[in-house]
């Protein structure tokens, strides 16, 4: 059985992922709305910039956190002065880490989703009588649907398995941002932790396993309820 | 005026420059090959697609007018947009998408109800399924249904038939006839099928690569003897308007009163005194000077001669008017030298009735339900 402190680690992990697609899916949704549907110039360097978290070593993603947002830092001083938020060394900042981490597996999938949709059906709304927000809202986002939700379940994954950018930006804290790769870290750094270790492996193994399948099986009661 | 443009757009090769008037009739046609500008004109019409000069009025109300800066978005325009392939909203229900237009429109401006619309087209049973369980013809009726329910001011109807086989076309034609019949409301049809058009049409505008080659009411346009380059050599063929006088059972035709005499035709569906309209090919007519004797051909029409257009090689056009209406003859150059023809000159059509099959005569509007 699992020791509390592993318990903790995750359903720290947990949280931290949740929280890290939740804030990140808005964002995703209109970048990946814009990438599909919208022609402007500098599309590829935006579409750069989306991606640049899958290609960066987590590390220095760690590093560009932690000199924007830490309390010393531009944004992260201001944060603090203004609302008094703290984000290194505090959970929500494992969190924003990895829904920096997430943000590109979430775009890729909703961009997919509405490139696949047929820009027509657009079109056919518009002359339909419904304006361009009502479009988005009654057309464009449910065709999105598969995307949105396959998204976030590979982003859930890897936000839950980030490791690199969390301890960089607001390190290895128990209870705090010690999430379950990190409990992994420290329990193989302990003398006598291995078992420990092949515990929370255990644990991570297990619920990438239940991420994968429930994507799997979502996506295939939404494709057929559009009939793709 | 209904619809009233002046257009001009460019996109790379391709420059349209097309002005198109309809006033009083209910379906006017825009006929062409592909590539000719056809569905330019209608995307134009609904706003999909902006001209760079120009001006678009549809009943009074001005769409687009590069003069006076006017440009309405495609919601304000209130157009029913009928494409080639339904386009129906996938994640929606048939019930849901033919209420998505009815239920953006204002309360006041909703003289089409759904009742109505659901029996015209057959719908009820559809009403629950998703669009990607219904056949090709039942998705277009639903898209039909939907443009209609969406109380457009005019209904643009681009190429709704050319993704359906045969049969479905068959199929959907009837309906489209009676939402003509039924509903005053203008349309605004695109085909390059010229059957479709034949059957459906008052008023032809025949587009040719970005320009208007001709345009007015069907019957006249089509009796021009100077388009033949226009229709190609086997659809070129004037159209003459009838009425179905009765039916022989026996031999399977139908026989048919024309300005120009009695006329027999494969069997078509239509009652006895229904009006139909009957494409005749210039190439399946030809010219005798004195009555023939003891002939096969069935049809013999009488007419004079009122013009001839000389083609470039072997052949020529004759324009016969049989007492107003016209008929195409397509013949050659000898013949016009040997039979001395000229305008004016009395003449002899003669007509093989196996020529006239499908797709060249078909109840005209109302026939069937009148």
């Amino acid at each position: 059985m699992p020791s509390p402190v592993e318990i903790e680690a995750l359903l720290l992990s947990l949280r931290v992922a949740a929280v890290a697609v939740a804030g990140a899916l808005p964002l995703a949704v209109l970048a990946g709305f814009v990438l599909a549907r919208l022609p402007f110039p500098g599309k590829t360097l935006l579409d750069g910039l989306v991606h640049l978290p899958l290609v960066l070593p987590p590390v220095v993603i760690g590093y560009l956190l932690l000199i924007t947002f830490g309390t010393r830092a531009p944004v992260g001083g201001w944060l603090l002065e203004t609302f008094g938020i703290r984000l290194v060394f505090d959970w929500t900042g494992a969190a924003l880490a990895a829904g920096v981490v997430c943000f590109p597996f979430l775009v890729r999938a909703i961009r997919l989703s509405l490139e696949a949709a047929d820009p027509a059906l657009e079109a056919a709304a518009r002359t339909l009588g419904a304006g361009r927000g009502d479009v988005f809202m009654s057309i464009t986002l449910p065709l999105m649907l598969p995307g949105v939700v396959a998204g976030a379940i590979t982003a859930f994954a890897a936000a839950l398995g980030e490791f690199g950018a969390i301890i960089t930006f607001v390190s290895n804290i128990p209870g705090e941002t010690r999430t379950l790769p990190l409990a992994i870290y420290t329990a193989l750094q302990t003398p006598g932790g291995e078992t420990a270790a092949a515990r929370l492996a255990g644990l991570s193994i297990a619920l990438a396993l239940a991420g994968l399948i429930l994507s799997e099986v979502a996506a295939r009661r939404i494709r057929r309820g559009i009939g793709r | 005026m209904i619809l009233d443009l002046a257009i001009a757009k460019r996109r790379g090769d391709f420059a349209l420059d097309v002005a198109v008037a309809a006033a009083g009739e209910r379906v006017t046609a825009l006929f062409g090959a592909s590539g000719a500008g056809k569905s330019t004109v209608v995307q134009a019409i609904a706003g999909m697609l902006r001209p760079d000069r120009g001006h678009i009025r549809v009943d009074g109300t001005a769409f687009f007018d590069t003069g006076r800066r006017i440009d309405l978005p495609p919601e304000r325009r209130r157009v029913g947009y009928v494409f080639q392939d339904a386009k129906l909203f996938p994640h929606l229900s048939v019930r849901d998408n033919l209420r998505y237009g009815w239920r953006r429109a204002r309360a006041e401006e909703r003289r089409i109800a759904v009742p109505p619309v659901v029996d015209l087209l057959a719908l009820g049973p559809l009403l629950d399924r998703r669009p990607h369980t219904l056949s090709g013809g039942e998705r277009q009726r639903v898209a039909l249904g939907r443009a209609l329910l969406a109380q457009p001011r005019v209904l643009l109807m681009d190429e709704p038939l050319a993704a359906l086989d045969a049969p479905r076309k068959a199929e959907i034609l009837p309906f489209i006839e009676r939402l003509r019949d039924e509903f005053a409301l203008p349309i605004v049809y695109v085909s390059h099928a010229l059957d479709e058009v034949v059957r459906l049409a008052d008023a032809l505008v025949v587009l040719d690569r970005g320009r208007v080659r001709a345009a007015g009411p069907l019957i006249e346009v089509m009796g021009r003897p100077d388009l033949r380059g226009l229709f190609g050599p086997v659809d070129f063929g004037a159209v003459l308007e009838a009425v179905v006088t009765g039916h022989e059972g026996r031999y399977g035709l139908s026989v048919l009163a024309t300005p120009g005499g009695e006329l027999r035709v494969p069997r078509i569906d239509a009652p006895v005194g229904g009006r139909v309209r009957v494409r005749i090919r210039s190439r399946d007519a030809a010219l005798a000077l004195d009555p023939p004797s003891r002939c096969s051909v069935v049809n013999v029409l009488t007419g004079t001669i009122a013009g001839l257009e000389l083609h470039g090689g072997a052949g020529a056009t004759a324009q016969i008017d049989l007492n107003g209406a016209a008929l195409l003859a397509d013949i050659t150059r000898l013949s016009v030298d040997r039979l001395k023809l000229a305008p004016g000159l009395a003449v002899h059509v003669l007509i093989k009735a196996v020529a006239l099959d499908r797709g060249t005569a078909a109840p005209d509007r109302g026939a069937i339900d009148g």
